[in-house]
């Protein structure tokens, strides 16, 4: 590991300046990904910038721009978060994501914002020894042609095919969370979705944050949607393992027709995959496992599989219509 | 390499080596640790508390395990600079003098082991999650998030995920934790 200066930031400005200021630097949160890659020799950071004691730290309802929201502070623990009773009972999609997680002792560790910052990675990436574009621009990508059943199906580019591996945030885009940011040039609000990028020709790139951006809390918007939510993982292992395919689903029915569906999938893309062709093709109908599948597969329409890749097609048919019959309340066939 | 060195390799003008405090099984320790120092080395390499484990030292196989600040938590992917004020509780500290946690003593109940190396972080990992249950907290497997806890074998299991055992112990360890939770 390099020589690693370590800064604990005193207040959220100063820690944006440290950053902004300083290509080498980068922040640390729970340190779970950081700390991880910092021992792989992946990062390379000169400095460290601690955000982990600056507060942002509470979840609570406030009134947004736009209705109601549940803020979430960027250092609220995975655990906490998972087991707070607003989302538990308001964003159940979110506490079951997040459960869904790592292990019991990773969830008191990693934070909100640490979460949704976590690299976009596969096997490749991890491997030092090993080309990766991502990892080293140009370096090509070991992922095409090399091992790949957990590659993305949806959105990959020549360049890279790795996967976002978090649950929450696949949660969180369901919900249309929006992320809040504190840069140099004062704070904005990115909507979740368009937090993270797909890779293109710079797989380097996991997100549309500038250097030195600090993610300082999630904003909820409660829906009627929201309230009856869920999630699905499906895995090699029954428990702490990255999932094959995820779906995150939120459902507001009129009688027994769609008002408001989201679907997002996890394990299938660089980023959080929002199901917006799935959704348009649900709304207005009825959930039955006719109309799901073909929802899905109006969405998969632009999918690109190789042999090894080719199984998560029929799983995320068959996951979705799962978890949409189930939040109908019909018991999947 | 002196300071003086460092302070013009780095190019920051801050020191490399930070001194901490960290409450360890109930006693204070002062220490000197290089910025890249993670908390299971200084814990054992320079403070001779053994009991946490190097098993992965990638955060995957639980061995490291200890109560950091009241809750279960891996040493190896934390810095220890991170943690200065912090305190820890390994598997040595839950003992009291000569009388063993009730944890550890349904382990030795339940043959909860084999060789014994994962077993100071198993234990440790039952603590918490004895705890996170009795304060409601949801897993995986919990059926209805909003209901109270019932530690049943599928709960154990799924909370018990973080900690690796390749002796293959975990029926004894899933009987341990059982007894231990009074189901």
């Amino acid at each position: 590991m390099r020589e690693l200066d370590y800064v604990r930031a005193s207040d959220v400005e100063e820690a944006v300046a440290l950053v902004s200021g300083d290509p080498d630097a980068r922040y640390l949160g729970g340190g779970t990904n950081l700390v991880d890659h910092l021992k792989l020799g992946i990062a390379r950071p000169a400095r460290l910038v601690d955000v982990g004691r600056l507060g942002l730290d509470g979840v609570e309802e406030q009134d947004g721009p736009d209705g109601r929201v549940l803020h979430v502070g960027a250092n609220v623990r995975n655990s906490d978060l998972a087991a707070h009773p607003v989302v538990r009972s308001a964003f159940p999609v979110l506490s079951r994501a997040l459960l869904s997680g790592a292990s019991g002792q990773l969830r008191h560790q990693a934070s909100t914002g640490g979460n949704l910052l976590q690299r976009t990675r596969c096997v490749y990436f991890q491997d030092v020894t090993t080309p990766c574009n991502k990892r080293e621009p140009g370096s090509g990508c070991s992922a095409v042609g090399g091992y790949g059943r957990q590659d993305a199906v949806l959105g990959a580019s020549e360049h890279c095919v790795a996967t976002h591996p978090s649950d929450m945030a696949v949660a969180m885009a369901a919900l249309d969370a929006v992320v809040v940011v504190r840069g140099r040039q004062g704070e904005r609000r990115v909507p979740v979705r368009e937090l993270h990028r797909l890779p293109g020709d710079r797989p380097d790139l996991d997100t549309t944050l500038e250097h030195g951006d600090l993610v300082t809390g999630v904003e909820l918007p409660f829906t009627d949607a929201a309230r009856c939510s869920t999630y699905l993982k499906v895995r090699d292992r029954a428990s702490y393992a990255f999932a094959l395919v995820s779906v995150a689903a939120a459902l507001e029915l009129d009688g027994d027709v769609v008002r408001d569906v989201r679907i997002a999938w996890g394990g299938v893309a660089h980023k959080p995959w929002r199901a917006t062709a799935a959704e348009e093709a649900l709304t207005g109908r009825a959930v039955d496992e006719d109309a799901v599948r073909a929802a899905v597969d109006a969405e998969l329409a632009a999918a690109r599989t190789t042999d090894q890749t080719a199984y998560k097609l029929p799983m995320l048919r068959g996951a979705t219509t799962r978890t949409l019959l189930r939040l109908a309340g019909k018991d999947p066939s | 390499m002196g300071e003086g060195v460092r302070r013009a390799a780095s190019g920051y003008g801050v020191r490399m080596d930070t001194t901490i405090e960290l409450t360890v099984d109930g006693h204070r320790r002062q220490l000197t640790v290089d910025t890249r120092t993670t908390l299971l080395d200084a814990l054992r390499e320079r403070l001779a508390v053994t009991s946490p484990k190097k098993g992965c030292d990638h955060g995957q196989c639980g061995s490291c395990t200890v109560l950091l600040d009241g809750r279960r938590h891996l040493t190896c992917l934390a810095l220890a600079v991170a943690f200065d004020g912090s305190e820890v509780v390994t598997a040595e500290g839950l003992a009291a003098d000569d009388a063993l946690h009730h944890v550890q003593e349904a382990f030795l109940e339940h043959d909860g082991y084999q060789c014994g190396y994962c077993t100071p972080g198993q234990v440790c990992s039952a603590v918490g999650v004895l705890d996170e249950a009795k304060q409601g907290h949801p897993s995986h497997v919990t059926e209805d998030l909003e209901a109270d806890v019932e530690l049943t074998d599928d709960e154990i299991r799924e909370r018990m995920s973080g900690n690796l055992c390749r002796c293959g112990a975990y029926p004894g360890i899933l009987a341990a934790v059982k007894e231990a939770a009074g189901a």
